[in-house]
């Protein structure tokens, strides 16, 4: 039996419908909102890159230096045997340098180059090693860009897009042009710096349709290189 | 009551089927125009207000971790200080992914259960997810001394298994709550269900009958026991067994931040500090989810109470709501396993 006939009722029965609605939005709120917090970094990395072009001023790669904080490196080496009780030499080391490179695939090296607006791909990445100091690992690698090119304006984003890794430039000698034509300059926006991350954001968004207002985006490393 | 007929329950799993591949489709055209080599939703937050002030608090207890475990080598009194940061750490964390929020608050919902269950569950999950990750580190780095290669290859192993039995543990919940969903659904409109079984004979006959049921239903409705739970939704014997089956769903991935804290600890010749300060952390966590668990249940219970004036409209409300709270678990679940949600990453690298 339906109790709702008058008018009267049928208000009741949308107010009714109406807190539902509340409760429900709450609860879906709840679940999905929580997730917003989502990932938060586990690991940090200070980077240290340098541009590598060649003779006639086209863009061959990109050679990082990361280093890894001191609890992901002692995660890292664990398990790995050594001669010397605290001491990793290159070649002990090298194991675990190609298990890091070929990890790193998945993330495309966490390195992402626009060259006029058209984004490059790179190449698996070459010379890669380890070093151990001070109870930090740094893992040493050169992507090669996949064809080389000339760019009035590069720009290369160093980040993960998921936040997992906090990635930092490093303090001194962040980003080294090697072997750049005559009158490039490059210039670099740190993710701390609040308003460049949100110029950053907008940007991106736009560049790319939208879709991608993702997370890690706003904790980028923008390094953007004008030649003339 | 009877168990609803097997072709309701497939009906009813049909719909969550239909809907998981129209999301799976649309998620593949968002991620069709995404510029990066392989494809790996992110969640898109503002970093701003609430959220930001958690990540930052949340990186900052986390990096005060490894030097406090340092300092606790030679000065004893750190490790209160480690545990301190660990608890603080855990509460704030399982606002993240991964600790079964989701998973345990829409399991309470699809459930008659109480607020006091829910902390149960929240505790007691909690609880083994830091087990487990002793148990990784204490067998692999300490007993065995694997490499992280192998520890991580584990912890895939692990991660998988735990989004296919959320998975599992979603598609059983479909399973009772979709049948009694439909029920509802044709105690409610009896004549669609029928325009809608006209396709073939063999279900019209069917539905034929169930209308029929429908109106016993409706009509026990009406003489006592009205809009209250069905008996076998609620928290019987069974339901314990039940409720044993969201903590191992939940408990069984460890959180990678555990890990990395023992791996660190153990290096540094304290394990027990490491251990300690993971169990903390799972309290934390536990605090935090089962605040969200008793929301949860708090806000089923307001709907609850604004459908109970209802005619069968308001047990329809709720069956819908237990539904749908059902066929988010399996979501969730095939969500995680095939990677369009993401989850907190584990340390492979």
């Amino acid at each position: 039996m339906r109790c709702c006939a008058g008018a009267g009722c049928w208000t009741s029965r949308k107010r009714l419908e109406v807190s539902i609605f509340r409760s429900l939005a709450l609860l879906l709120a709840l679940l999905c909102g929580a997730t917003a917090a989502e990932a938060h970094p586990h690991v940090w990395i200070t980077s240290a890159s340098e541009l590598i072009y060649a003779p006639d001023g086209t863009l061959t790669g990109v050679r990082h230096a990361w280093t890894f904080d001191d609890m992901f490196s002692t995660y890292a080496l664990q398990g790995i045997e050594t001669k010397q009780k605290g001491v990793y030499t290159r070649e002990e080391l090298a194991g675990l340098a190609q298990t890091n490179a070929e990890s790193l695939k998945e993330f495309a090296y966490f390195t992402f180059a626009k060259a006029d607006g058209k984004r490059e791909k790179f190449d698996d990445p070459i010379d890669y090693f380890l070093d151990y100091s001070n109870g930090k690992l740094t893992l040493h690698f050169t992507l090669p860009v996949k064809t080389p090119f000339k760019a009035k304006q590069l720009v290369i984003d160093v980040f993960d897009r998921s936040f997992f890794i906090d990635f930092q430039m490093a303090a001194n000698d962040p980003v080294k042009l090697v072997g750049a034509p005559e009158g490039c300059k490059m210039q670099l926006q740190r993710p701390n710096d609040g308003s460049a991350s949100a110029q950053t954001l907008n940007e991106q968004t736009f560049a790319a349709g939208g879709a991608n207002a993702n997370f890690g985006m706003m904790f980028a490393n923008k390094i953007t290189v004008d030649c003339p | 009551m009877r168990a609803p007929p097997l072709a309701r329950r497939l009906a009813a799993c049909a719909v969550l089927i239909a809907l998981f591949v129209v999301l799976d489709s649309a998620v593949h055209v968002a991620l069709a125009q995404t510029p990066f080599g392989r494809p790996r939703p992110a969640p898109e937050p503002q970093v701003g207000g609430f959220v930001g002030w958690l990540l930052a608090k949340q990186s900052e207890f986390y990096r005060e971790m490894s030097a406090t475990i340092r300092a606790a080598k030679s000065d004893g009194s750190a490790v209160w200080t480690l545990l301190a940061i660990s608890f603080a750490y855990g509460i704030f964390h399982a606002a993240g992914p991964g600790h079964g929020k989701a998973v345990i608050s829409s399991y309470l919902v699809a459930n008659q259960e109480t607020a006091w269950r829910g902390i149960v569950l929240s505790f007691a999950s909690a609880l083994m997810q830091a087990l487990v990750a002793v148990v990784i580190v204490a067998v692999g780095a300490w007993l065995l001394n694997v490499t992280a290669k192998t520890m991580c290859g584990a912890e895939k192993t692990i991660e998988i298994a735990s989004y296919a039995l959320i998975a599992l543990f979603g598609a059983r919940l479909v399973w009772t709550k979709g049948g009694a969903f439909v029920s509802a659904l044709q105690a409610e409109r009896p004549q669609p269900a029928m325009a809608a079984a006209h396709h073939h004979h063999e279900h019209s006959h069917r539905h034929g009958h169930d209308h029929h049921h429908g109106h016993d239903h409706g009509h026990d409705d009406h003489s006592g026991h009205s809009h209250g739970p069905m008996p076998e939704e609620l928290a019987g014997p069974g339901g314990w067994r039940r409720g044993l089956a969201a903590i191992l769903t939940v408990g069984i991935r460890p959180c990678s931040g555990a890990i990395l804290v023992l791996v660190f600890s153990l290096a540094q010749g304290l394990f027990w500090a490491g251990i300690a300060a993971t169990f903390v952390m799972g309290l934390g966590t536990a605090i935090t989810v089962a605040t969200i668990a008793v929301v949860a249940v708090f806000a089923k219970d307001v709907a609850r109470r604004l459908s109970e004036g209802r005619d069968r409209g308001g047990a329809l409300v709720m069956h819908g709501i237990e539904f749908g709270a059902a066929g988010l678990v399996l979501l969730f679940g095939a969500g995680l396993l095939f990677g369009y949600i993401a989850a907190e990453r584990i340390n492979c690298l």
